[in-house]
């Protein structure tokens, strides 16, 4: 029994949508995605930068409200894989605060070939920016800070 | 009246200045409880850019809303 915790995967197996308080393991992630009927990954990582609009920002804090967001991040993976059908999918969001460089959000899809891979990443990253109740506060480096209204996103 | 608990997020919770109460309203859908709360929560946004869920679940603005729901508004989001 105590073999079975020690086994159990820090993080999700594929085809899986979470939330993460902590830097995300990049590679512990690409790992969990790969398949032997893979013929390729495709990988999307968003990362914080030090600027917004021409302020320049010195860090992100990201709210979630996990338990919808978890639930709807699943959707979007099920739904991608409906439309691209892939082999593996996994997306991690962070919340709390994030600094400059740090991934803030990784998606990962394996599938026998790229067309698939690229498309169901792209579907999933779009759907999960403008669906899932997360929200990003960006701190300036003047010490103000603001609610990054992100609908226009929708549209880009 | 109903009873409906209200959860605030983001910038409605820093306006609204709690994480959520509980009210008496007047109210019959998820776009009354919005409207109905607006000088709590100051958003100007149309529901249109706004997402609202009932008892944790997804809902549309026009879903309808009972005594004791629990009713979740969801200023613009951004993610990723």
């Amino acid at each position: 029994m105590a073999m079975w915790f020690c086994c159990f995967p820090l993080w999700p197996v594929a085809d899986m949508f979470a939330i993460s308080d902590k830097q995300i393991a990049v590679d512990e992630l690409r790992e969990q995605v790969m398949d032997p009927g893979s013929g390729g990954l495709c990988v999307f990582e968003g990362w914080v930068r030090n600027e917004n609009e021409g302020r320049t920002v010195s860090r992100l804090e990201y709210e979630v409200y996990a338990p919808l967001a978890v639930i709807e991040g699943d959707a979007v993976i099920a739904e991608a894989k409906a439309r691209f059908p892939f082999l593996a999918a996994i997306c991690v969001h962070r919340s709390g605060l994030l600094a400059i460089g740090d991934c803030a959000v990784w998606v990962g899809v394996s599938a026998p070939h790229r067309d698939e891979a690229f498309k169901a990443c792209r579907y999933i990253i779009d759907e999960i920016k403008v669906r899932l109740p997360i929200w990003k506060k960006e701190h300036y480096a003047d010490g103000d800070s603001g609610w990054v209204n992100c609908e226009r996103c929708a549209n880009v | 009246m109903k009873t409906i608990t209200i959860k605030y997020f983001a910038m409605f919770r820093e306006q609204a200045g709690v994480g959520e109460e509980t009210l008496e309203l007047d109210v019959a859908t998820a776009q009354d409880v919005y409207e109905r709360t607006r000088d709590r929560h100051g958003s100007t946004e149309p529901t249109g850019h706004c997402k609202v869920a009932i008892n944790d679940t997804m809902a549309e603005w026009t879903s309808s809303v009972k005594d004791g729901d629990v009713v979740l508004l969801f200023p613009p989001v951004a993610g990723g």
